[in-house]
């Protein structure tokens, strides 16, 4: 939930999740002005869609197409959106997760993640992750993903929230915080007879 | 965004040094890192020099360490020529001619604090260029530029040995919660009359500050739960 301002933990409160349509969310990391903007064009996608009045509403797949083509002409341009994204929805029973990078890669896979999480998150969910995962079993994998980057990446902050999305519909989880371990013996006293190091 | 493993490791860093009424407090976060990524989460930034005096480094890991040890190791001669304790004075004008004479080299900031027989518990800041300034007290690393305000309004002459830690817990503990470089956990290290005492502040039991919330084990719990989380296994 953070919005930092250099290497200054700025903004302790904003939300990086939202909700388009009625069949997709939208994650987001990276620039934070550059997202607002990217909710204004889906906003405007999502409506005239609706203005149709046909039955049809844009699913996640549509939605990350459209992202997808929106980043990778802003690339070409040299003038990039600074975030990238993570799409996943439900639409008429069919699951979709996906993400999008600033310079327009894209990918759809069973699980995802942008910047640290990609080095940090995506080992542990490739060795965890199975289908038909109940819901519970997701939490503490994804909890588990969050605490490590919140000890390892410096933009990370301990506030956290997880959204989920099925056929019935959206839920956005309050902003929460993860107790964090420190109780290492080497924690102690790291130094101890190597005075000057670590 | 690819983490850039191969940037040197800096310790971003919040630094205090704070005298009290009969002795030194000395205060740390443990973050160092490597561009993005944070390298080691639990350091100790408070180096021991003597017996007496020890120094709080920031900036450059590795010029602060191989800085402290060049110190170390002629503070240990000195000692053994003088044939009794080295004073904090001396501590930190070794300090500084290391960090003047090779200031273009040099990228750390360091504060000295301990205590010695003739002037009692002193604190002397050593920044970038290589000044020496006895202080009071002395904030420093990147962390400090959000304790100046602080200071200004919380800090006051002659206090004990408690408020003096508190102080220190509390001011790295703020800066914590807004620089990105600074984290961890606290350590302190207060030196007196009769020794040298090291403390250890972790996460869980700093206070929260504006925005911050309570930690959960997990979003799955609905009443908070009491056991504290097991170290991680795969």
């Amino acid at each position: 939930m953070a919005g930092s301002y250099g290497s200054t933990l700025r903004y302790k409160n904003v939300e990086r999740i939202k909700s388009i349509g009625k069949h997709t969310l939208l994650g987001a990391s990276g620039e934070v002005s550059d997202f607002q903007e990217i909710l204004r064009y889906l906003d405007e996608l999502i409506i005239y869609d609706d203005m149709w009045d046909d039955g049809n509403s844009l699913g996640p797949k549509e939605v990350h197409n459209y992202l997808t083509r929106v980043m990778y002409n802003r690339r070409n341009k040299f003038d990039p959106l600074f975030n990238s994204l993570v799409v996943g929805g439900v639409k008429n029973g069919q699951k979709y997760l996906g993400m999008v990078g600033m310079i327009g890669t894209h990918y759809e896979d069973n699980h995802v993640a942008t910047g640290f999480g990609n080095h940090l998150a995506r080992p542990l969910m490739r060795a965890e992750w199975h289908e038909d995962m109940s819901f519970e079993e997701a939490v503490k994998l994804l909890e588990k993903c969050l605490l490590v980057l919140l000890y390892r990446d410096r933009s990370a902050i301990n506030k956290f929230q997880i959204a989920k999305i099925t056929e019935v519909g959206v839920t956005i989880s309050e902003p929460y915080a993860l107790k964090t371990f420190w109780g290492f013996l080497a924690f102690q006293n790291p130094t101890k007879g190597a005075e000057g190091s670590w | 965004m690819d983490p850039d493993l191969s940037a040197p490791h800096s310790m971003g860093t919040t630094i205090i040094g704070v005298t009290y009424d009969g002795g030194v407090v000395l205060g740390a976060d443990s973050r160092t890192s490597t561009g993005m990524y944070v390298a080691n989460r639990a350091s100790d930034k408070i180096t021991q020099l003597t017996d007496n005096v020890y120094v709080c480094r920031s900036g450059s890991a590795a010029d602060s360490q191989i800085l402290s040890d060049y110190v170390r190791y002629f503070l240990n001669q000195h000692t053994i020529q003088l044939g009794q304790p080295a004073t904090v004075k001396v501590a930190a004008n070794l300090v500084r001619l290391f960090s003047y004479q090779n200031k273009n080299m040099l990228q750390t900031g360091l504060i000295i604090g301990g205590w010695d027989k003739y002037e009692g518990g002193q604190i002397y800041s050593v920044p970038l260029g290589g000044t020496v300034l006895k202080q009071p007290f002395t904030i420093g690393g990147s962390g400090s530029s959000y304790l100046y305000g602080f200071f200004d309004q919380a800090w006051k002459d002659g206090m004990s040995k408690d408020e003096a830690e508190k102080l220190v817990v509390k001011a790295v503990s703020l800066a914590i919660a807004r620089d990105g470089a600074s984290g961890g956990v606290v350590r302190t290290v207060t030196i007196n009359a009769e020794g040298v005492t090291r403390n250890f502040y972790s996460g869980n039991s700093l206070p929260l500050w504006h925005e911050e919330l309570e930690p959960r084990n997990s979003m799955l719990d609905i009443l908070l739960s009491g056991a504290s989380p097991e170290p991680m296994s795969i």
